[in-house]
């Protein structure tokens, strides 16, 4: 155990030269906003002293790596400045809406498991079967639905025309179970898909035909011979959805009004507060970071044979 | 493609359908005059939000406007974004890999570690972070396209020219005196080109999807500009009582998105047999 307990401090520390590049790059890309955005966020009507004034305020007169080190000073002390819209410490209004965004992209990432994993496993042990064909036909098309639409549609069919669930907002759990769904669908397409090949792979190995030789029931050969030996692209496969989630989160949360991070960093776009967005961008690169550590970690579990030595 | 990889791609009828939808859209984005039934951005107040009918064959939006006509004409615009921005991707992420994985050494670790950095923004945050610097618009739309697909790209092209490198008819091409650039364009280039038109194909798809999800934001293209995602986005607002505004130009996405993912499947299926069915 100490062994994976470095492994993970390493890249840990490994992350942080990783978003202070992410920081940076955020930095640069405002940097190249053409006209200037103080100017604008005044409205055309501003004096050139207000202006300057508010500039001074922001600190925006200094040149970027000036900005760039302060910004990172500030990081090291837990500061990520002030909203300028609301003037308040971003870290509160993060602090705010993060649960939000956890709440529904673990849903989603649930349901992706539960119902993608099965269907490809399914699909597997049965090829070129009536489920498997149903279950290739919709990966396609789930994989090629923008879960805006979808989740526009999932309002159409479940709240106008059979009321049964809330339009948007957050509270119950029956707030919950559209957008989940909407932004879980892509994700159970592709987790399918993967499950499918890479299962269907493994049935092949000798190992598998050993198990049946022996006179193992088919579930038992399935799930310990099969999934388990197959787990670990679908593992990774589930990292990488987890940035795919967040980004699809940014779009469900608009859709459904959804007080999460997502629609806070567009809100945050919109009135050029580019403080609170380099801190919403910030929190959500070092989730997925986070999460792809955690998927390093879990090789080690699923296959001993992988040592830590990365 | 060799007759070999035809003959795979011609028995494959999902690859088959890719290709026909792939090449109706690109028919219906060149035509798109001559089969809208209407001026795509002539408003009538009378018709606003009219139901699917005989005049309207997909009903009409908050402005009166033909939807049919609109998603024709949304055509045209998916069409561009998504092959300029496909252009940027490879262009900019082939050259990034090539230098990256012929060089080595300090210039392959800058370059690695830049990728990384752009790899660690989720899915749409790095498209999301360019265009609210850059503006709306189709141009910076395509641009954030572009550079979201490049890091990917540079990666894939990177690990590929290493494995060519150490091939033996490249170390033998070396031996007889080919030095980098010829090495890199005559040999390992052509040997990435599959590969390389099978991602474009995919990430076609992605990028209908990107800049779909950006316009319906409204940080991508603008009105009167007919976007589909603009217009998912402009019926979002009428949703409950005319849901036919925000839901049938979502249709034309799926079609596409559709299309150029069974493409590029059936490509990569008769390019590379052993990558069936991954």
């Amino acid at each position: 155990m100490a062994g994976s307990l470095t492994f993970a401090l390493r890249r840990l520390l490994l992350a942080v030269p990783v978003l202070l590049g992410v920081v940076f790059i955020v930095m640069l890309t405002l940097e190249l906003v053409p006209g200037d955005a103080v100017a604008m966020m005044l409205g055309e009507h501003a004096t050139k002293a207000a202006v300057d004034r508010l500039r001074e305020h922001l600190g925006l007169d200094k040149p970027l790596l000036v900005r760039y080190a302060q910004y990172v000073g500030q990081l090291a002390r837990g500061d990520l400045g002030r909203s300028i819209i609301q003037n308040r410490p971003v870290v509160d209004e993060l602090a705010d809406t993060w649960p939000a965004t956890l709440e529904l992209t673990v849903a989603a990432l649930l349901i992706a498991a539960l119902v993608g994993v099965p269907a490809g496993v399914v699909s597997a042990v049965r090829p070129n079967s009536s489920f498997d064909a149903l279950a290739r036909l919709g990966s396609l098309f789930g994989l090629s639905m923008p879960v805006f639409w979808t989740g526009l549609v999932l309002i159409v069919l479940f709240s106008l025309w059979l009321p049964w669930l809330p339009v948007g907002g957050r509270g119950s759990l029956a707030h919950l179970v559209l957008p989940a769904v909407a932004l879980a669908l892509p994700s159970i397409a592709m987790l399918a898909r993967l499950t499918r090949s890479s299962v269907l792979e493994v049935l092949h190995e000798d190992y598998v035909r050993t198990a049946r030789a022996k006179g193992l029931q088919e579930l038992a050969v399935v799930v310990k011979h099969g999934l388990r030996n197959a787990l670990l692209p679908i593992v990774t496969l589930v990292g990488i959805q987890a940035g795919q989630l967040m980004g699809g989160a940014v779009l469900t949360e608009t859709v459904f009004a959804w007080p999460g991070l997502g629609r806070l960093m567009v809100k945050a776009i919109f009135a050029r507060d580019y403080v609170l967005l380099q801190g919403a961008v910030l929190v959500f690169a070092l989730a997925f970071v986070l999460v792809n550590l955690l998927v390093d970690l879990s090789y080690g579990l699923l296959d001993p044979r992988i040592s830590r030595q990365g | 493609m060799s007759a070999d990889a035809a003959r795979r791609f011609g028995r494959n009828r999902l690859a088959l359908l890719g290709l026909a939808l792939v090449a109706g859209l690109v028919l219906v984005a060149a035509a798109a005059p001559l089969l809208a039934p209407q001026d795509p951005v002539k408003q009538s107040l009378f018709e606003k939000r009219a139901r699917p009918d005989a005049k309207h064959l997909l009903g009409a939006d908050e402005f009166g406007r033909d939807i049919l006509s609109r998603v024709i004409y949304g055509t045209r615009v998916a069409l561009l974004v998504g092959t300029l921005a496909a252009a940027i991707a490879v262009v900019a992420g082939g050259a990034l890999g090539c230098v990256a994985g012929f060089a080595g050494g300090w210039l392959d670790a800058t370059i690695m570690r830049g990728i990384e950095i752009l790899l660690a923004f989720p899915y749409l945050l790095l498209a999301i972070a360019i265009v609210s610097a850059l503006g709306p618009g189709v141009v910076n739309t395509t641009i954030a396209v572009g550079v979201w697909g490049t890091p990917t790209v540079a990666r894939m092209v990177r690990a590929s020219v290493l494995a060519l490198k150490e091939t033996e008819y490249v170390r033998a091409a070396r031996a007889l005196g080919a030095g980098g650039p010829a090495l890199v364009l005559r040999h390992i280039l052509p040997n990435v080109l599959p590969t390389l038109c099978v991602y474009a194909t995919l990430f076609m798809a992605n990028a209908v999807l990107v800049e779909a999800a950006l316009s319906f934001l409204g940080l991508g293209v603008q009105p009167p500009t007919p976007s589909w995602g603009l217009m998912v986005s402009t019926g979002r607002d009428v949703l409950l009582v005319a849901p036919h505004v925000a839901t049938m130009p979502g249709l034309a996405i799926v079609v596409s998105v559709l299309g150029f993912n069974l493409l590029g499947d059936g490509l990569r299926d008769a390019l590379d047999p052993r990558l069936r069915g991954a």
